[in-house]
């Protein structure tokens, strides 16, 4: 090969090239630069057989290490769980009222329970547990089943009017409008109604329907409407209803009434989690204190 | 070449002085002789003062208290806090910490435009610890003359020992450099046995590692390279400088004609300055440079040239301050008197110094000149940030109560009918003792108050107790009977009252009812 050109003002050889006169000096690329693109060599090699990194028709080579961000997800998953292991078996072993008590175990319960019922409850209660009509709202102090510890982690466990489990709560108010009432009387029922619950109504008619109210109604609602737990059967006599208060819904309740239907979530969550949702659900604001025995 | 004063004539030659630099050059070792007087004593004291308030202020302690750690300085990544101290900062006070760095950038204005690049020649990590591994390198290699030797002898046992010792002793200055680091972070003490019994975080292990490389290399290897090549304040002194600064300069104006054979050229009727060419400035010079080549990008005003300086012209009986610090301003009214006043005339030493001494128009630094308008603009600024942040400092409350309103739902109705709505209170105790508060409302007449926490499940007896630096959530429950509600939405305040101090703090909030309430 023929030597190139030695440059006459800088005394470098030229690479030979040249346009417009103007030449191409040969200056090395300097050694540190050198030595770092060499370094990104040998590190690439090294890469390339250690993590996964050819991309082939399906999937990839694998490396030897065969560590790739779905395993590392399940690694940190992993690990997330070890490190709850110790509060989620405490609150397997731990009573309701205690877990309320302790602070740990409360914060826990508490975001546990919230992100649980995000999951599982939402669809039907409602984002803020605000309920909806036939889905009774979690925030207030009215409860169909009892709002303490106890009964709302009951309710949780085994659903209501479900098939799935055979301790799930049960109760069905008869379709009053077959056969049993006539139409004018549940008119009358209705008004009421409209009276316990101190809302505008027609005096002569809940007059006529108190009467029949004693005789239908009272073995479930008490005979003064508040309600009884022990059946579900709602308190008529107070400012929130599942199904609205109007007169049109309350007759139509009366006359054939919806129930709602709750899964058993003992059969699809673990104890922890039937405990973090009660406790969770108690915090809302409407949770009562156990009755004193 | 002999000179024929009895002063020591060095063979030095400026490595790094302009005419011997090319663009590509490879870097020539410098080996700085050791200077002693004035300045010399004084960096040793700022080195000294230095060093032990890096190595010595991670193991100083400070009681707060069992809910605080006793660590007088101590950055706590872990749990956001940083200790000074009587004083503690969360991260949301982090702009001390910036305000502080204004004011050090401030600060390094001020001393620049006034004495000059003082932080580069005397306080700057890279100054203090290449100056401690030379002290390192003299003990096991000797001065000047015995090390430029030792480097061109061949590898004898002896050469080895030494070499060897002088690396073994700056590594385990590097490393010590690198874990005084890490205590800043953690309990220096139990840290300190972690480290030692390998139970520490790998992230100490490889702070330490990556510090010590960085304290080897830099301060035994690289040395004056990382100020010429690497530091970008070299560069920014240009703009910060002035004719009012003091610079380490060579006051030609006195010294030229220099002449190593001062005594033949007086014979000969010739002018003589007051530099014999000794070198010595040359030899101490850690940057390698010649001062008398004038101010230079690599001067970082170390002033141990000044040093070697002076102790030749006290030998040779003459004014010190051939080499001195001086401003532009000096500089300049010196030479035109020593050049008669007429500009691109030789320097005629004997103008300044008629009778062998100084004449007495001769000009020398003046204090007074530190104050100047712009000095004056940077000493404003700094004081204003500075007083600023002391008052922040003094009047910041250490409780600190956000109130967040329920969104969602907004409001609840209850079976009696009346409203009530959710809040998240978070109470911040910025104290290192724990303390209990007591949370009323502030206007919204008739309202019930309810608390969800752990521990007010029983009622208690009101009050809310926070853990010392610690943030508490509490659910709070405001219910209004619909009767009392008076409109849709309803202003009020949640106060919180410290009950021992009687801090208090109050948070706006909002009631909110539904549509069709209260109107």
């Amino acid at each position: 090969m023929a030597k190139n050109e030695i440059d006459d003002v800088s005394g470098v050889e030229t690479t030979g090239h040249e346009w417009d006169g103007i030449k191409e000096l040969n200056n090395p690329l300097p050694r540190w630069w050198l030595w770092t693109f060499y370094a990104c060599i040998i590190w690439a090699i090294g890469y390339v057989i250690y993590y996964p990194a050819i991309p082939l028709i399906e999937g990839s080579t694998m490396g030897i290490s065969g560590v790739t961000n779905r395993s590392l997800l399940h690694e940190e998953l992993t690990r997330v769980e070890a490190s709850k292991a110790s509060l989620v078996s405490r609150i397997d072993s731990t009573g309701l009222e205690d877990i309320r008590g302790n602070e740990e175990l409360f914060r826990f319960a508490v975001a546990g329970g919230s992100s649980l019922y995000k999951v599982n409850c939402s669809q039907c209660h409602g984002s803020g547990a605000q309920g909806a009509p036939g889905y009774p709202n979690l925030n207030d102090d009215d409860w169909l089943w009892g709002g303490d510890l106890d009964s709302i982690y009951l309710t949780i466990k085994h659903g209501v009017r479900n098939v799935d489990d055979d301790d799930a709560r049960q109760s069905e108010m008869p379709a009053f409008g077959d056969d049993v009432l006539e139409p004018v009387q549940i008119a009358d029922v209705t008004q009421y109604v409209l009276q316990l619950s101190s809302q505008e109504h027609d005096a002569t008619a809940a007059k006529s329907g108190a009467a029949i109210f004693a005789e239908n109604c009272a073995v479930c609602h008490g005979d003064d409407g508040k309600g009884g737990r022990e059946f579900g059967a709602p308190n008529l006599a107070d400012a929130l209803s599942l199904y609205g208060n109007t007169a049109d819904t309350i007759a139509t309740q009366i006359a054939k009434p919806k129930h709602g239907v709750m899964p058993a979530w003992g059969l699809k969550l673990t104890e922890a989690e039937v405990k973090q949702l009660t406790v969770y659900v108690h915090s809302l604001g409407g949770g009562e204190q156990a009755a004193t025995q | 070449m002999a000179s024929d004063t009895n002063v020591e004539t060095f063979d030095a030659e400026a490595v790094n002085a302009q005419h011997n630099r090319e663009l590509y050059a490879a870097r020539q070792k410098i080996h700085p002789k050791r200077a002693s007087g004035s300045f010399r004593s004084l960096k040793w004291v700022i080195m000294a003062v230095t060093l032990g308030i890096y190595y010595i202020t991670p193991w100083l302690r400070w009681d707060r208290g069992e809910f605080a750690p006793d660590q007088a300085v101590l950055i706590d990544m872990a749990s956001r806090r940083f200790y000074f101290f009587f004083i503690d900062i969360w991260p949301h006070e982090f702009f001390f910490v910036a305000g502080m760095l204004v004011m050090a950038g401030i600060g390094l204005f001020l001393v620049t435009s006034t004495v000059g690049r003082a932080w580069c020649g005397y306080t700057c990590p890279q100054t203090v610890w290449v100056d401690l591994f030379l002290v390192v390198e003299r003990f096991f290699e000797g001065d000047r003359n015995a090390r430029i030797k030792l480097d061109a002898a061949p590898w004898t046992s002896a050469k080895i020992v030494k070499r060897t010792s002088k690396h073994v002793v700056w590594l385990l200055i590097a490393v010590a450099t690198g874990g005084a680091w890490i205590f800043y972070f953690a309990d220096a003490p139990t840290l300190l046995k972690d480290f030692v019994t390998g139970n520490a975080a790998f992230v100490a292990y490889a702070t330490v590692g990556v510090l010590a490389a960085m304290t080897y290399v830099f301060g035994g290897l690289m040395r004056e390279q990382v100020c010429t090549y690497m530091c970008p304040w070299p560069r920014i002194q240009a703009a910060m400088l002035d004719e009012h600064s003091l610079t380490v300069t060579y006051n030609d104006w006195r010294g030229e004609p220099r002449t190593r054979h001062a005594k033949k050229a007086i014979a000969a009727g010739e002018s003589v300055g007051d530099c014999v060419d000794c070198n010595a400035c040359v030899a101490v010079c850690p940057m390698g440079i010649d001062i008398r080549d004038g101010q230079q990008l690599e001067c970082i005003t170390c002033a141990l040239c000044i040093d070697a300086c002076d102790g030749v012209m006290e030998k040779i009986g003459r004014d010190k301050g051939l080499i001195s610090y001086a401003t532009l301003s000096t500089y300049n009214q010196n030479m035109a008197l020593a050049t008669g006043g007429a500009p691109g005339a030789g320097i005629q030493p004997q103008l300044v110094r008629p009778e062998g001494k100084l004449a007495a128009a001769v000009q020398h630094f003046n204090w007074r000149n530190v104050i100047r308008v712009r000095t004056a603009i940077y000493m404003v600024i700094y004081g204003a940030i500075g007083l600023g942040l002391l008052t922040a400092l003094l009047m910041r409350s250490h409780l600190d109560v956000n109130v967040l309103h329920d969104r969602n739902p907004r409001f609840v109705q209850l079976s009696d009918g009346s409203i009530r709505n959710g809040y998240q209170i978070k109470i911040l105790n910025m104290r290192t003792q724990p303390r209990s508060f007591r949370i009323t409302l502030d206007g919204l007449d008739g309202a019930t108050l309810k608390l969800e926490g752990s521990d007010l499940v029983q009622g208690g007896n009101g009050t809310l107790d926070v853990k010392a630096n610690q943030l508490r959530n509490v659910r709070a429950f405001v219910t209004l009977s619909r009767e009392a509600i008076a409109a849709k939405t309803t202003d009020f305040a949640f106060r919180v009252v410290d009950t021992t101090s009687a801090d208090t703090v109050t948070a706006n909030v909002r009631f909110e009812a539904p549509s069709g309430t209260g109107q």
